[in-house]
């Protein structure tokens, strides 16, 4: 049985008292605590047996290749890849988007060629293809939302062309909570061409629901350990084995070669051609272990989970009156993340007094821009959920928005 | 922690000299995009040449969170009737004691926002 009171006994960082009072963590969106599984698999390999991965012809060096190659093929198989070697490991979700960004548009784009991201997309699936437009004189289209903050699907068919050359988008938005159907616009685009290239951004996805990229159908698939339980400085580039292979590499070095010579170089085949130099290895080991640590509670427990807790949350704000938050107010298509706002209070204010009660919680624009100004709101105060919130932790929040409340209302 | 003073508050809610400044001579906005906090600065300065250049009026308008204006509220009051130079050398220590308390590094930005304007404004004037 999935029970978040008993997963908190995992995470040593609950146990911390702040002022003589336990912490309500409420910014997994942001970054997610860590179980003592994946601290003590990171430890040991600093204690155990450091030493370069891929070289070595010794056991501390064969045991550490294993470990950093079966972290790989666990992450594939949570997501459902077709093989380990489908899986590229970069330093987070900004850093295997611009990859692709590099190396598939840079080397392949003709005049004429567009791009559509969404208005919902965090910075870095936004970013990157701006600057590359603006950099190789193409245009970047802007996919809208609904008032209710789902995408407009009756506009997709006019921003995908025969021209189009990519579709960057985000399975779940870390503002508006969203939950998009990945299945459905893939198989849209592809239908209005199939030579377009898919990029979901899934920062928001793996670490809360069940992903499956072969039903997904989309040619990348980018997200981050640490909102998965895993240490920072770890991130994931799935691609389909053909399209790997037919991708420049990004960045050149040892690791990545299989010859060189004075004048020519022969790259390994993916994934390494994309892991130049020496990687994260204890971040990548350690990134094993919380994947391990999510396929044994199970992703559909989790989500589950996730699921009560949204609505349960939007209940006590809607008793509770005075908040309001953005995106749909239907829990089936919610993720855990709600970006509040309380009448008369600016959001680093709220922060600040949730902060007093030791209530974490994020302000500001949560690097979605575009997205605020576009609903013309400047900044929220975002609230979000993971495998070790509960009920008790909503209601902590409430608690503490109704002194917000008091004091500014 | 005891951030959110009556006097604060007070501030907050009922800021002194919001609004525009119709005998304004230089004016100056500054923004913080990550918060979304943005004020704009209107003085009127009196004296050139040899004669002292004081502040003879001011005004702010703008939106941000109630550190933000508060301090704004109370460095406006502080500064009217003072020397442009003395206004220069005021630094964050004098927007936290004018507020009453020390800010968390998070925090300083919003506190000196207003300061940064005002300091602007004048920097302008030449
Ligand atoms: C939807 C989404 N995409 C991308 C990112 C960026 O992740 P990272 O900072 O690990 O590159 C985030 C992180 O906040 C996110 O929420």
């Amino acid at each position: 049985m999935f029970d978040a009171q008993s997963i908190q006994k995992d995470f040593p960082q609950l146990r911390r008292n702040i002022h003589g009072k336990r912490i309500v963590y409420l910014d997994s969106t942001a970054t997610s605590l860590k179980p003592t599984a994946v601290i003590r698999k990171e430890d040991d390999y600093y204690k155990r047996y450091t030493a370069n991965v891929f070289r070595g012809i010794y056991t501390t060096s064969e045991e550490a290749t294993a470990e950093y190659e079966r972290a790989r093929a666990l992450t594939a198989a949570f997501i459902h890849a077709g093989s380990p070697e489908e899986i590229v490991f970069t330093r987070n979700t900004s850093e295997s988007i611009n990859l692709v960004a590099y190396s598939l548009l840079t080397h392949d784009l003709s005049p004429g060629d567009h791009i559509v991201t969404t208005i919902m997309e965090h910075h870095s699936n936004f970013v990157p293809w701006q600057q590359l437009g603006a950099e190789r004189n193409i245009a970047v289209d802007i996919w809208g939302i609904t008032p209710q903050g789902t995408l407009n699907f009756a506009d997709l068919e006019k921003l995908v062309t025969r021209k189009t050359k990519l579709l960057a988008v985000t399975a779940a938005s870390n503002v508006l909570g969203t939950i998009n159907p990945v299945s459905k616009i893939v198989r849209a685009v592809k239908q209005l061409n199939p030579k377009c290239f898919v990029l979901v951004d899934a920062a928001q996805a793996v670490p809360h629901m069940p992903v499956d990229v072969a039903e997904w159908g989309a040619d990348f698939v980018a997200f981050s350990s640490h909102k998965m339980l895993g240490p920072t400085g770890i991130g994931v580039l799935w691609g389909t084995q053909d399209v790997l292979d037919t991708l420049h590499p990004f960045l050149f070095g040892g690791e990545m070669i299989s010859e060189v010579h004075v004048d020519r170089t022969v790259f390994k085949s993916a994934p390494h051609k994309f892991e130049a130099g020496t990687p994260h290895i204890a971040g990548v080991i350690g990134f094993g272990a919380a994947v391990e640590y999510l396929s044994a509670l199970g992703m559909q427990h989790v989500r589950d989970h996730e699921e009560k807790l949204v609505s349960y949350a939007m209940k006590q704000f809607d008793r509770m009156g005075g908040v309001t938050y953005l995106g749909p107010n239907d829990a089936r298509i919610r993720g855990g993340v709600f970006a509040l706002q309380v009448k008369g209070a600016h959001p680093h204010d709220i922060a600040q007094l949730l902060n007093e009660d030791n209530v974490f919680v994020r302000a500001g624009n949560h690097c979605a821009m575009p997205l605020h100004e576009s609903l013309g709101v400047p900044s929220t105060a975002r609230a979000s959920f993971y495998v070790y919130t509960t009920e008790k932790d909503i209601d902590a929040l409430i608690v503490s928005l109704q002194k917000v409340k008091n004091m500014f209302g | 922690m005891d951030l959110y003073r009556e006097v604060i508050l007070d501030h907050y809610k009922h800021p002194r000299n919001f609004g525009h400044l119709s005998g304004a001579n230089v004016t100056s906005e500054e923004i913080n995009v990550s918060c979304g906090d943005r004020i704009v600065i209107e003085i009127a300065v009196h004296g050139s040449g040899k004669t002292p250049r004081v502040i003879a009026d001011i005004r702010f308008s703008g939106e941000g969170c109630a550190i933000n204006q508060a301090s704004a509220s109370m460095l406006t009051e502080k500064v009217k009737g003072m020397d442009v130079g003395a206004v220069m050398k005021l630094t964050l220590d004098d927007v936290q004691s004018l507020l009453g308390t020390t800010l968390t590094p998070s925090r300083v930005k919003c506190a000196v926002l207003p300061l940064e304007a005002i300091q602007k404004a004048i920097v302008s004037l030449k």
